[in-house]
């Protein structure tokens, strides 16, 4: 079995520690992520209660379409993501190869969308500081909301970068026929991580976009 | 092979679940239901993330340690918010002075 000694490390027992150890020191990253996205959460929560009001005529102010669309474009990207790594599983090269491409491109089309909504935002004064402008008697408190607005999914945007780059490492090291059936871990774990960017959105959106439609 | 392969028909039945819960989350949001909006907003975004993380990321299927891990995680983030929470939305509770006079 050339393929399985190459794929198993030398200090671990059998290739499925392996495969757990990875999924784990991967678990306890995330875990750091769900933390340091979840202090940004808890600041935009606390503001939420006392500023109910202005958060609600702010929301008021983002673009529901595009948000849906871009919640949408992610939700797929997950999807080719998921199939990537079954792909791989199965010991795809091509079709893992087209499946990282399709997450790429995905990727790059919800910044591309993002980037638009930003554009609009700038255009509709609402980036924080002495250019914002707002009607209405909370100016101020509509200031904090897209404060945190800009913050959020300005790191999540950060988020997206970085996974697109990993996947384009992972794209190279796929074609140039580094895994197999035996060892496909980095892509796995490179999915968690996309996987785990697709969950902040899922909560962004309603919180930012969805705040007082009704 | 180390891990439980996923069948492809089970990723696109969680990818149909999420759209449609995202069609809904919108649906939901222009239906007045008060303090509820946010309730609904919140339960229908945790759904898709346990769907994310179960079968997306194969936690399902994953050891019982592994569970341990990503519990762990979310339960710290409760931790956070339990106590901020019990602590900003609560100072209006007490008639507490304003210092010394």
């Amino acid at each position: 079995m050339p393929d399985h000694s190459i794929a198993l490390a030398h200090q671990f027992d059998d290739i499925e520690q392996q495969h757990e150890s990875a999924a784990l020191g991967m678990w306890i990253f995330l875990a750091t992520e769900v933390m340091f996205f979840g202090g940004m959460f808890l600041g935009y929560a606390v503001y939420r209660g006392v500023y109910h009001a202005a958060y609600a005529q702010a929301s008021r102010h983002l673009d529901v379409l595009l948000g849906g669309i871009n919640t949408a474009v992610l939700l797929c990207s997950s999807l080719t993501m998921a199939l990537a790594v079954h792909a791989a599983q199965l010991g795809g090269r091509r079709t893992v190869v087209l499946f990282l491409l399709a997450t790429m491109l995905l990727g790059s089309v919800f910044l591309g969308i993002k980037g638009l909504e930003y554009y609009h935002k700038y255009e509709e004064r609402l980036i924080p500081g002495s250019h914002f402008e707002f009607s209405g008697p909370n100016t101020n408190h509509a200031q904090i909301f897209f404060s945190f607005y800009f913050v959020m999914t300005g790191m999540h945007a950060l988020h997206m970068i970085v996974g697109i780059g990993i996947m384009l490492v992972m794209t190279m090291l796929t074609w140039r026929g580094n895994f197999s059936a035996e060892y496909y871990f980095p892509i796995e774990m490179s999915g968690l991580y996309w996987h785990f960017v697709d969950i902040v959105w899922v909560f962004l959106f309603p919180l930012l976009y969805l705040v007082d439609r009704s | 092979m180390p891990e439980h392969i996923v069948e492809k028909k089970t990723y696109y039945a969680v990818f149909t679940g999420l759209i449609l819960l995202l069609a809904a989350t919108v649906a939901l949001a222009y239906i007045h239901l008060g303090k509820l909006n946010i309730v609904a907003a919140l339960t229908i975004a945790f759904i898709k993330a346990t769907l994310i993380i179960l079968y997306f990321m194969h936690v399902r299927y994953s050891s019982r340690l592994l569970w341990i891990f990503v519990g762990a995680g979310f339960f710290w983030l409760g931790i956070l918010f339990a106590l901020s929470f019990s602590d900003f939305f609560t100072r209006g509770w007490l008639p507490l002075p304003t210092g010394w006079e």
